[in-house]
């Protein structure tokens, strides 16, 4: 079977993050690029199922910039992923990265799982999973820490509001977007990394889609940097005069009990 | 003018914070308020959504929808949507709010923007914004090509009045729509904790490494209760097995924004950092002055947690007894 990964090139939380003169978007240049943590956990559960599903083919997708993805879709296939798709686009926002990603699965006779990670952590929105899964008309499930596939239906656990988990069904095809805690991703080994740099990458080019500029939903302007926080106000004395002045300081000054 | 719907979410029969929230927003922006709330209790707070500034609200009290199933929730929105034809549709990022809103705005074909904390209503027009890149920036979201804007709120970014005793919204029972399923809940395991979630405390008490083993943690909880608050951790405890991975804060774990969060034994790596910059008041309490939480919080404490965090407790017992 054809279980398809879908992942996304994200910078790297230590990267110090600088605005653009015309603060629409931030300045790329000097960021280190890495693959979206919570997609290292979809890549490995991908390759798990493949492991124990003899004949199945792990197949990793991504939308975004070619010249810098495919280092995130190398990275990919030196933790085990077979094959690797990369659908070259600029500016496009979650809505048709969506469809893009549909579109290309379709393309290559649809997949009976679909992972991806439960958010990136660039933007926050943990929205194209559930997305795709609307335009592929299959069931999801987001934000899954157990994983189960019976050779029909997969059964996942969902972590929800305090501490509470939901078990969920669901009819494959269906996508599934991982969290933390769902496995152990795997080191890439140094033949993974070998064999992964002689794979050639199939490029597909967004503008061959025919997604309509309509299909660009939300654009990002108006950049700014969080407020300089005052520097910190630190509380001497004994543990005694510590504790008493930090709730005073609490009531009358930041004013928060 | 325009109407604003409001996805209204209540537990127990409850209305959460976070939807007051919203309702009291959309209600201030002049528009026309329609709230929309599902399940067997929906009944139960349609009172309260109407003292909050809800001038109709929708009833779908149907146990199916009870547990949460994205492609039933997913149909009746949209249902919902085509009859109230709104221009905003304004729900919180909540657990079941980010799951739900990202396959409703796909199947409306229209915009989302999520996890955002600012909202701006000008007629029936909206921009949100958001921190990006783990707070390091935030943007503003505007949309295009939409036929209902859907913005997703942060908990506890929007300020809540008293409600108004007086008001009331003209409640309309909706059936539910029932479509057939490709996803079966089998089974919703309650969590250990009453508390309330992380990404909806007002007062976060958080640990790390400093408190030593995973049994200090119920110096914490002590304190977490007198203050009405939720017990958060590091990575590094999580990764250790001290405590579950649904208490971590962080890249990794969750995104908080409380009023207050107290960080004891926290070093405060760039990746709980991430998690945690968006709390207004931060106290740190670390036996390390070089640790860099210092550098993002409001107060320090140098000095040992052990005999700090009893002693803070006692002080706040005193304090919120008065």
């Amino acid at each position: 079977m054809k279980i398809f990964v879908c992942i996304k090139q994200v910078p790297d939380t230590e990267t110090k993050i600088k605005i653009t003169p015309d603060q629409n978007g931030i300045d790329t240049a000097g960021i280190k690029w890495v693959l979206n943590p919570y997609d290292e956990f979809a890549v490995e559960e991908a390759n798990k199922l493949r492991d124990a599903n003899p004949g199945s083919q792990v197949w990793v997708l991504s939308v975004g910039p070619k010249a810098r993805v495919v280092e995130s879709l190398r990275t990919a296939l030196a933790m085990g992923a077979d094959e690797a798709i990369v659908v070259n686009a600029e500016n496009v926002d979650n809505f048709s990265t969506a469809k893009a990603l549909a579109e290309v699965i379709k393309a290559e006779g649809g997949a009976k799982v679909i992972f991806s990670g439960k958010l990136a952590i660039d933007d926050n929105a943990s929205s194209v999973s559930q997305m795709l899964a609307e335009f592929l008309n299959v069931p999801h499930t987001t934000v899954v820490s157990k994983f189960a596939f019976n050779g029909e239906n997969v059964v996942v656990e969902r972590d929800v509001e305090g501490g509470a988990k939901e078990v969920v069904q669901m009819m494959t095809p269906a996508v599934v977007a991982a969290n933390k805690g769902l496995n152990m991703p795997r080191y890439a080994s140094l033949p993974g990394i070998m064999k992964a740099k002689k794979k050639v990458i199939k490029e597909v080019e967004f503008s061959s889609l025919n997604i309509p500029a309509s299909d660009i939903k939300v654009k990002y302007s108006g950049f700014t940097l969080p407020a300089e926080k005052p520097a910190v106000k630190m509380i001497s004395g004994d543990a005694s005069a510590q504790a008493s002045e930090l709730v005073k300081l609490l009531r009358d000054e930041a004013k928060v009990l | 003018m325009g109407k604003i719907l409001v996805f209204a979410e209540q537990t127990n029969g409850k209305l959460k914070r976070s939807s007051i929230e919203l309702l009291q927003a959309a209600a201030k922006s002049g528009n026309t308020v329609v709230a929309v709330v599902f399940g067997s209790h929906a009944g139960d707070v349609t009172a309260a959504i109407g003292h909050n500034g809800a001038n109709e609200v929708h009833v779908v009290k149907d146990a199916a929808l009870d547990a949460y199933n994205p492609e039933l929730f997913t149909a009746n929105i949209a249902a919902i949507v085509e009859k109230v034809q709104p221009s905003i549709l304004l729900a919180s990022a909540s657990s079941t709010g980010r799951d739900l809103f990202p396959r409703v705005a796909a199947r409306l074909n229209t915009g989302i923007a999520s996890d955002c904390t600012e909202l701006n209503i000008s007629g029936d027009n909206v921009t949100a914004t958001k921190p990006m890149y783990s707070g390091k920036c935030f943007a503003k979201a505007n949309f295009e090509n939409s036929s209902v804007k859907i913005v997703l709120m942060r908990a506890n970014q929007l300020p809540v009045a008293a409600a108004d005793t007086a008001k009331s919204a003209n409640v309309v029972e909706q059936a539910a729509v029932k479509p057939d399923l490709k996803t079966l809940i089998k089974e919703v395991v309650k969590g250990a904790s009453e508390k309330l979630d992380l990404t909806e405390a007002n007062v976060i008490v958080s640990g790390g490494r400093g408190l030593k083993e995973a049994g200090n943690f119920k110096m914490l909880h002590d304190l977490a209760d007198v203050l009405g608050a939720t017990v958060g951790a590091s990575r590094a405890v999580v990764d250790a097995g001290w405590v579950g991975h649904g208490m971590q804060v962080g890249q990794t774990g969750k995104t908080v924004a409380p009023t207050l969060y107290i960080a004891v034994g926290i070093s405060g790596a760039i990746q709980h950092l991430a998690g945690m910059s968006g709390s207004k008041v931060i106290v740190a309490i670390n036996n390390d002055p070089n640790a860099p939480i210092f550098q993002k919080a409001t107060y320090g404490i140098v000095g040992d947690a052990f005999e700090i965090v009893p002693k803070l407790t006692e002080e706040f017992k005193k304090a919120l007894h008065h």
